[in-house]
């Protein structure tokens, strides 16, 4: 017998295409890999070129001066004049002690080259020494000034010398005069505390972080106290007391679309609304918090109703079967018991607000502004306006600054993250 | 007593849920106010359909194009090609990343790289202008010079890949739930007929899938669209009709930031403008939105 079964016929032909159709299958699982490790390759690409040029800005280099501090030196008649520390000028010393060091320079140009190593905040520096001590008035004394941008560059390592013996800004004769402090011990490689503690300045060197931390700071503090309890009332509202119907319905759609709705949108609204109609002031994180609060309330409300949702029916039934009002039992009962999920998810959605950057560009957050803000009404920055503001100087010193904003704004972005990660996973009670 | 508690508990609750409305009105209003200002100024047909976009305003009444041009055709043209990018970028890598994460990986894989994958979601957007600007359009330019062929230093490219990037997880996360609303029962009855994993995946889970996965893509397109800190660093300010992907384009929000930021006056054209850009932009993010979610919706309602 060697007529031909068709279930046999059938089966051959299976077992033929099933190493065509295994290998698809595994071609299409390696489609999936590749896709996530373009994904991780993106994000380590991202988190490496942010942290290789960051991580230098941390670091300032000093100069260590002998510094002498008589009248001569800082170009008054005497020193008991009361008005010294308004008319005296504090970078002469600086410019004599370093020239001082390198008694070859005299010509003008030689000499404003030399004076250029030196950051205009080095004059700063020895006012705010000598105001807290006045006793080193008419003294010399060693002091760790900070040097210019360029020659901290160099020293660092971020810029190399050229074939026509220049590094970035500085001239030859510069590089030979840094390269004598280097190996004189003179120049010295310290923690940039400087950077967290001043503001914005038109010099890299300078320039600091602490003034758009503060601004940041208290625009979150408008925000949050906004947005937490008009977004957990309207939870409560939506989630337990509202019945159904088109009213209900329609603030519901609502929240839905306001949570997409484009951030810089919001931007718009603060400035037609809050600067134009009521007057509020520009740059002021009051109305940047305002601003923010508004785009966060959707992420509160859909995220406070969520956890109230998790709160099982009978914990309300239990409180009312005792006696409870509905009100007793929601208030008394059943928020206290969503609280760890409002909260983690108003830290998740302040998380967000904090790394928003086009609202506040709208409403004059942008500004150049070189004082740390007081309250909240002054003119303040933001820390990623600040990332912004930065990224945009053509100086190169900005650009490591620029990183530098970015690693300190994804440290407390992470730190916000882990609150709310811990926050969860301690107080989650599964019913 | 305990009623009139009661009562205003409840009233002052009413209000606070209100609040979301006021804000939509609020916006819907202000915006609509100044646009109707900036037409009684500019024509509406040569904002809609005009194709030059320069918003100078005039230093001299007799300056040649003092009244500038507000012709709103090269800033769409510029936000579709951007966003065109990013979609190109993160569609399929979102998508393949989802099929793996839901259908091949195993449970303790899946519960780490999904987690690492949404840390992209969580970085700010002016974070990755910075990485655009910084990295990716230098990368590109280069590349154009070993190509051969001239790549503009700050170009859609950069700052489509960018975005890309940062919806990746977007698309990658929506798409995996609607994948995992897919009833067992369809999986099951595909395998019990002899179907391989990758067979059941392309021809029974994705098409079950398919309206939702549409849904998020046109949330990912809408969140693409209104995006505003990568353009603003990294595609540049010039308003050309080009849809060469590899020269400096502009979009609708950068424009509604370079006009709003610096020193102007409230009443000009150039000032306006940028709120009849923000309402078309609003309204065309809400129009996707909407239409989004009816259609996630309505698939969702199918399977329950």
């Amino acid at each position: 017998m060697t007529e031909k079964i068709p279930s046999a016929d059938t089966a051959t032909k299976v077992e033929k295409s099933l190493k065509k159709r295994r290998n698809a299958q595994w071609r299409h699982r390696q489609y999936g890999i590749l896709a996530i490790s373009l994904g991780m390759f993106a994000l380590l690409a991202l988190l490496i070129s942010v942290l290789g040029r960051g991580l230098p800005a941390f670091k300032q280099t000093v100069l260590n001066l002998e510094i002498t501090t008589d009248a001569v030196s800082l170009g008054v008649d005497s020193l008991d004049d009361k008005q010294l520390f308004d008319t005296a000028n504090f970078q002469l010393p600086i410019r004599l002690a370093l020239r001082g060091l390198f008694p070859d320079a005299r010509s003008r140009f030689e000499r404003r080259s030399l004076n250029k190593l030196v950051s205009t905040g080095a004059g700063f520096k020895l006012r705010e020494v000598l105001k807290s001590n006045p006793s080193f008035l008419g003294k010399t004394f060693k002091l760790e000034v900070p040097t210019s941008d360029d020659v901290s560059a160099y020293v660092k390592g971020t810029v190399q010398i050229n074939s026509e013996g220049k590094a970035g800004k500085l001239n030859r004769q510069q590089v030979k005069w840094t390269d004598t402090l280097i190996e004189q011990g003179h120049l010295k490689s310290v923690f940039n505390s400087a950077f967290f503690q001043t503001a914005d300045s038109r010099e890299p060197e300078l320039a600091g972080i602490w003034g758009a931390i503060v601004g940041s700071a208290l625009s979150l503090l408008v925000c949050l106290v906004i947005s937490f309890p008009i977004g957990v009332l309207a939870a409560i509202h939506l989630e337990e007391f509202a019945k159904p119907s088109k009213l209900t319905d329609f603030i519901e759609v609502n929240i839905n679309n306001l949570a997409a709705v484009p951030s810089i949108v919001f931007g718009l609204l603060g400035l037609a609304v809050f600067l134009n109609w009521f007057g509020m002031p520009r740059s002021a994180p009051l109305v940047g918090g305002l601003v923010l609060a508004l785009m966060t309330l959707p992420t509160i409300i859909i995220a406070a109703r969520a956890a109230l949702k998790s709160v099982p029916v009978s914990i309300r039934d239990a409180a009312l079967a005792v006696g409870a009002s509905p009100l007793q039992a929601c208030f008394h009962h059943v928020v206290p018991l969503a609280m760890p999920g409002m909260l983690t998810g108003s830290i998740l959605g302040m998380a967000r607000a904090l790394g928003e950057t086009a609202p506040l560009l709208m409403i004059g957050m942008v500004a150049f502004i070189a004082d740390v803000p007081t309250g909240i009404t002054d003119p303040a920055t933001a820390l990623p306006v600040q990332v912004y503001l930065w990224a945009d100087s053509p100086e190169r010193a900005f650009a490591e600054k620029t990183a530098a904003a970015i690693l300190v704004l994804l440290v407390f972005l992470l730190i916000m993250n882990l609150t709310a990660i811990i926050l969860r996973k301690k107080f989650e009670v599964r019913y | 007593m305990r009623l009139l508690t009661h009562k205003m508990a409840l009233a002052l609750m009413f209000t606070a849920s209100a609040i979301a409305v006021f804000v939509t009105v609020g916006i819907f209003a202000s915006l609509l106010f100044e646009t109707f200002r900036f037409f009684q100024k500019v024509p509406f047909f040569d904002f809609l359909f005009g194709l030059t976009w320069s918003p100078q305003t005039a230093l001299r009444e007799d300056q040649v194009g003092a009244s500038g041009a507000f012709g709103v055709a090269p800033l769409i043209l510029g936000t579709l090609l951007i966003s065109f990018i990013a979609m190109v970028v993160a569609t399929p890598l979102g998508l393949f990343s989802a099929i793996y994460l839901s259908e091949y990986a195993a449970p303790k894989v899946r519960d780490t790289i999904k987690p690492t994958l949404e840390i992209l979601a969580g970085i700010p957007t002016v974070v990755y202008g910075f990485f655009a600007a910084i990295l990716l359009a230098p990368l590109f330019r280069d590349m154009g010079e070993i190509g051969g062929f001239y790549v503009s230093s700050e170009s859609a490219m950069a700052a489509g890949v960018a975005m890309g990037i940062m919806i990746l997880p977007l698309v990658s996360s929506l798409t995996d739930d609607c994948m995992t609303a897919v009833p067992l029962a369809l999986r099951e009855a595909s395998y019990g007929l002899g179907a391989t994993q990758a067979e059941t995946i392309q021809k029974v889970i994705l098409p079950a899938a398919l309206p939702g996965i549409a849904g998020s893509l046109l949330l990912a397109t809408s969140r693409a669209i209104g995006e505003t800190m990568i353009v603003v660093m990294a595609a540049g300010l010039a308003a050309k009709l080009t849809v060469n992907p590899f020269e400096a384009v502009t979009t609708v929000t950068v424009q509604i930031v370079t006009l709003l930021t610096g020193d102007q006056e409230f009443d000009s054209a150039k000032t306006l403008a940028a709120f009849a850009l923000g309402i078309s932009l609003f309204l065309v993010t809400l129009v996707l939105n909407v239409i989004a979610l009816k259609i996630v919706r309505a698939y969702r309602e199918k399977y329950d």
